[in-house]
């Protein structure tokens, strides 16, 4: 039996990259992700075969995790939005050398040194890839601590599919709450070795990784292979969580924490007999269109909330084709709304829409 | 008869593609008899970063992963961490290492990474087409120091060896030349040293470089020989600026 623990998200996210077999971990503090740092200090740093530092600089961090992943092993690091600002440059190129890596952003409130409290501003810099040249990253958004969990062991297993880094989007709100949780992996005894590590060319040619391409046709030719990569992954991992929507007149689309909170909203005016439901995308890149596009089929109106001026609202409106009404609401400061501020939102348009 | 000189073997047969005069091949080549001499070969990384010798890996025949513009020593600290029985190199000219990298070398140097740095200073940004350096000597004339490097506007040049020196974790520093063959000897010398020290898992090593770029100095190729022994010793004194080794 798999015994439950109770655990903040962020202590959740190192646990289960340790048993997701992470052997290095590298970061540099900042709020509101520390626990997750202190953490990989306190249980990988000194596990065998394993590595903790603690970087100089979000962009010393980046940079070894680059190093590690190409000797070959599972690794992460994690920060918060002007960190992985600072990390974008890295993430381009571990995206251009095609290197597994998983980076985890608890998120907070920007632009600039912002605030520490919980916002969803980096939605735009997670999705778009966020640094130089063409390139996609997978990002998953969990919304509880078991989902930062289980999205952790997913992330480094789709990073090693697709030879990509993957982006976990949390927030300090989630990053530093509490709840139950449950692992059904245990560690790794040695973690795994990927097979085209690098590690001195001792019984096989030597190789090289990198990403300088002085012939424009092969770097077309790079970029198309990318480019077809990303179309496979858009096929194959989208993923989307609802909630009531079989009889919803009205459909929430939020992700993240918002949608935790919209979950408390949804469920007070359900109890006033409103025909709400919430849309969670899981994966934020791939975008889950075809399944919003189906859970938007039926219903009269759309509300997207989230914490932010309306960022996934435009990957809303690209998935339903611009061909419905959508309103929104957010709250971009890191004032995290409380369910029945949300409700009552909900209710006034489910009004002002005509529906009852 | 005795062959005595011939081509490495870890030497690719690729063209260099560095102008006459440069250091930069001088050095290739001993990094490649070391490869072969030291028996370090096969678990050997090299990590170069942007610069005129961003190329390395197409003539030093071990495996290679090139680097973001100055993270060659963060680079390496993720490889070596991961992989503590590889032998990792960082490869890297003045602009990288004592300017956009200046950060991740300290560091790494004082956590006493168990890496070796190779860090050729020509006293300018060769690869952008001689823009000023950190270490640009004063009234050194470069396209972004038209005027010649002026203390007032521009600063001194800087010397990373010795602040690299000033960290605990550093084990061996030496700065040498390779304008002359016996500058050249003495290069290879310090260079197979730096990475005995990694080998006998000792610490951070370094050895910084002089090395001509005539190409953007705007001399010949024996006057930028002789600016190296008449100018930049003055300001980068040759020699070992460091050795706990106790060798
Ligand atoms: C982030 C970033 N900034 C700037 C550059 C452009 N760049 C490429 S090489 C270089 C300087 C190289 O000079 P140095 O390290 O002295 O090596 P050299 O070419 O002299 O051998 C610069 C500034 C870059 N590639 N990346
Ligand atoms: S520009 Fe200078 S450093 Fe670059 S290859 Fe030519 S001589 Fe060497």
């Amino acid at each position: 039996m798999v015994a439950k623990v109770l655990m903040y998200g962020n202590t959740a996210i190192g646990e289960a990259a340790i048993r997701a077999g992470c052997q290095c971990y590298f970061g540099y503090p900042i709020t509101p992700q520390n626990e997750l740092t202190e953490y990989m200090a306190a249980n990988l740093g000194r596990r065998p075969g394993c590595a903790f530092v603690q970087a100089e600089s979000e962009i010393a961090a980046i940079n070894m995790v680059h190093g590690a992943s190409v000797a070959g092993v599972r690794t992460m690091t994690s920060s918060s939005s002007p960190g992985i600002s600072l990390k974008q440059e890295g993430i381009s190129y571990l995206a251009a050398c095609e290197l597994p890596a998983v980076i985890v952003n608890i998120s907070r409130g920007g632009p600039g040194l912002g605030s520490i409290i919980a916002a969803q501003s980096d939605y735009f810099q997670a999705t778009r890839g966020g640094g130089h040249g063409d390139y996609r990253t997978i990002v998953l958004a969990p919304a509880s601590v078991q989902e930062f969990a289980d999205l952790t062991m997913r992330a480094f297993d789709l990073a090693d599919t697709y030879r990509m880094p993957v982006l976990i989007l949390g927030d300090g709100m989630l990053g530093q709450m509490m709840e139950p949780v449950e692992f059904d992996r245990e560690a790794p005894a040695v973690p795994p070795v990927r097979a085209d590590a690098l590690r001195g060319a001792s019984g096989r040619p030597r190789k090289i990784v990198k990403s300088f391409t002085s012939n424009p046709a092969d770097l077309e030719e790079i970029n198309w292979s990318l480019y077809r990569r990303y179309q496979v992954i858009k096929e194959k991992e989208p993923a989307a969580d609802t909630f009531l929507t079989d009889d919803a007149e009205l459909l929430v689309v939020a992700f993240g924490a918002s949608a935790r909170i919209a979950k408390g909203a949804i469920k007070e005016v359900r109890a006033g007999g409103m025909k709400v439901g919430l849309f969670r995308p899981v994966t934020l890149w791939p975008f889950p269109d075809k399944a919003l596009r189906a859970a938007a089929e039926r219903v009269k109106g759309i509300l997207v909330f989230e914490m932010n001026m309306g960022q996934m609202i435009e990957d809303v409106r690209l998935s339903l084709n611009g061909d419905r009404r959508i309103d929104f609401y957010g709250r971009p400061g890191g004032i995290i709304p409380a369910p029945s501020e949300v409700a009552r939102v909900i209710a006034r348009h489910y009004h002002q829409q005509g529906l009852k | 008869m005795e062959k005595v000189y011939q081509r490495p073997r870890y030497l690719t047969r690729a063209n260099f593609h560095y102008c006459p005069g440069c250091g930069h091949s001088i050095v290739h080549r001993i990094v490649c008899e070391l490869m072969d001499e030291m028996n370090i070969h096969d678990r050997a990384i090299g990590v170069p970063p942007p610069g005129c010798s961003v190329f390395a890996y197409n003539y030093i025949e071990t495996d290679f992963v090139e680097s973001a513009h100055g993270r060659g020593a963060a680079v390496a600290t993720g490889i070596k961490r991961a992989a503590p029985d590889t032998v990792v190199f960082t490869y890297q000219g003045d602009g990288d290492i004592s300017a956009i990298g200046t950060g991740e070398t300290i560091h790494a140097a004082n956590r006493g990474e168990r890496i070796t740095g190779i860090f050729i200073n020509n006293a300018v940004y060769g690869m952008t087409g001689g823009q000023m350096a950190p270490t640009t000597l004063l009234s050194q004339k470069t396209t972004t120091s038209p005027f010649g490097r002026d203390k007032n506007f521009e600063g001194y040049p800087i010397k990373l060896s010795e602040m690299l020196a000033l960290t605990d974790g550093a084990v061996y520093i030496e700065r040498t030349a390779v304008n002359s063959p016996k500058n050249i000897i003495k290069t290879k010398k310090a260079l197979q040293k730096a990475f005995q020290v990694q080998l006998d898992n000792l610490g951070y090593s370094l050895v910084e470089i002089l090395s001509p770029c005539p190409t953007n100095w705007k001399m010949g190729v024996l006057d930028s020989w002789k600016w190296v022994d008449e100018e930049m010793t003055k300001v980068f004194p040759l020699g070992v600026i460091k050795d706990t080794t106790g060798k």
